[in-house]
């Protein structure tokens, strides 16, 4: 069922797919950090936006993942940027959302046992709220993450590269040829797990308080 | 670099494209794309209702192997559904039980997660109140776990049924119908000059999400008014995000 020959062969082309999955994937996850993360702080900060910043990355979020990656075509053309965009805007309705509810997640003792010990609010943001808001954030990350790698998948239609491209260029469009289908659908599998426990490892990392609990 | 499709005349295009009598007749017509699309969401929205709730809620009642189910869909969370379908159509070509079977493994994790977690979180005090009563087993599930898991119970089908809807567009990428149909054949079109295959992308693309809207606002309603009445006031769920058009 599976011809291994075809792997050893081909171990150039799966390790480029790959590595460009994993591009397509970190590309638009840090950049929809870049611009989550200062929305969600507005949006907290004036409670006033939160609804329209929820309500447009919501509306996004709605448009079919087959058609968002198409409509990129007339302004960025088939390239890998036109991926990037569509996939960037997917991450912000799960990371604006993981980022108000991270700092509302903060108690309010604490926030207020930070002013009272003199925090000015961007040093109490950044040194208090948001530290405290990381096992949140992180938790939407992993979300983010873990639905992008899948998107990725998608971008076969605009012919970008990834995973996706070795299940169908190398194999669906050869005759149903089974081994890099399951190949690929073995390696999304594979880096949906590992990116995961990476993430675990680094709120680990990150909040050192939390341990033990 | 293309200027057709920026230009304010992109307007008329569309609104030309869809008032076309030729867009609503036929096999090929709207009418017809919109069918086979309620038909795959539908079809695939009950048979994955049908496997996963009997089975989390069974889970959720005895409390065992309930973790070992979670981490499995997890694994299958995973899997993309245009993944899924190449492969199941490679397997079994031109069957379009393929597409039925992709859709049923995306809805069922969320299904079986929320009615696991809702029968498991019903309040241990109620438990022991209704056990206090009297009631047994199939008794306890029918008339105090059920109930009261109600609203968690339906907000996974209402996710994964919206999730189907939106996902459903990608039979058309082999070969079967439904509204994904506008996007790939406006694609095949292609975009050069004055939009040729635009205006069908974007009406399929736009069709899909206000389909998969409706099917949110309508389920809503539908978890509203299962609800029992004496849960209704805590029967929001937190913050939800909107699921819709993943892989």
């Amino acid at each position: 069922m599976i011809d291994w020959a075809w792997i050893g062969r081909h171990t150039d082309d799966i390790w480029s797919a790959t590595r460009e999955h994993l591009v397509l994937t970190a590309l638009p996850v840090l950049l929809g950090l870049l611009l989550a993360v200062p929305l969600g702080i507005l949006a907290t900060r004036t409670p006033r936006l939160a609804t329209p910043v929820l309500a447009v990355s919501g509306v996004l979020y709605t448009i079919p993942a087959l058609a968002m990656f198409v409509f990129m075509i007339p302004f960025t053309g088939l390239t890998v940027t036109s991926a990037v965009i569509a996939l960037t805007i997917y991450t912000l309705i799960v990371l604006v959302r993981a980022t108000i509810d991270g700092l509302a997640s903060v108690p309010r003792d604490v926030r207020e046992a930070a002013e009272a010990m003199g925090y000015r609010p961007a040093a109490r943001l950044l040194r208090v709220e948001l530290p405290l808001a990381l096992p949140v954030l992180i938790a939407g990350i992993r979300i983010a993450t873990v639905s992008t790698i899948g998107l990725v998948a998608i971008g076969v239609i605009i012919n970008v590269g990834g995973l996706g491209r070795l299940v169908y260029s190398l194999g669906f469009q050869r005759n149903f040829f089974m081994t890099p289908i399951w190949t690929g659908l073995a390696l999304i599998v594979a880096l949906s797990v590992v990116a995961d426990l990476a993430l675990i490892a680094v709120e680990r990392r990150l909040t050192p308080w939390s341990r033990g609990r | 670099m293309v200027q057709g499709p920026l230009r304010v005349d992109f307007l008329t295009v569309l609104a030309d494209w869809i008032s076309d009598p030729a867009r609503w007749t036929g096999a090929t017509g709207i009418p017809n794309r919109l069918l086979q699309h309620l038909g795959y969401s539908v079809g695939a929205t009950l048979i994955a209702a049908a496997i996963a709730l009997p089975l989390g809620i069974w889970l959720g009642h005895t409390g065992r192997y309930g973790n070992l189910a979670i981490q499995i869909t997890n694994v299958g969370r995973a899997v993309p559904t245009l993944v899924l379908i190449l492969l199941l159509f490679a397997l079994w070509p031109f069957n379009v039980a393929v597409i039925f079977a992709a859709l049923v493994a995306l809805a069922v994790p969320p299904i079986l997660a929320n009615a696991y977690v809702g029968i498991r979180q019903v309040d241990p005090e109620v438990r022991d109140a209704a056990l206090g009563m009297g009631m047994r087993g199939t008794q306890l599930l029918r008339e105090i776990e059920i109930p009261v898991a109600i609203p968690l119970i339906m907000s996974g089908v209402r996710t994964s049924a919206v999730q189907i809807v939106a996902t459903a567009g990608l039979a058309a990428f082999v070969g079967f119908g439904g509204l994904g149909r506008l996007v790939i054949d406006g694609v095949a079109k292609g975009f050069r000059g004055t939009a040729r295959g635009l205006p069908e992308v974007v009406w399929g693309a736009v069709l899909i999400a206000a389909l998969a809207v409706l099917t949110e606002l309508l389920l809503a309603r539908v978890q509203r008014a299962v609800t029992p009445r004496g849960l209704r006031r805590h029967a929001t769920p937190a913050s939800e995000i909107p699921s819709a058009s993943t892989t």
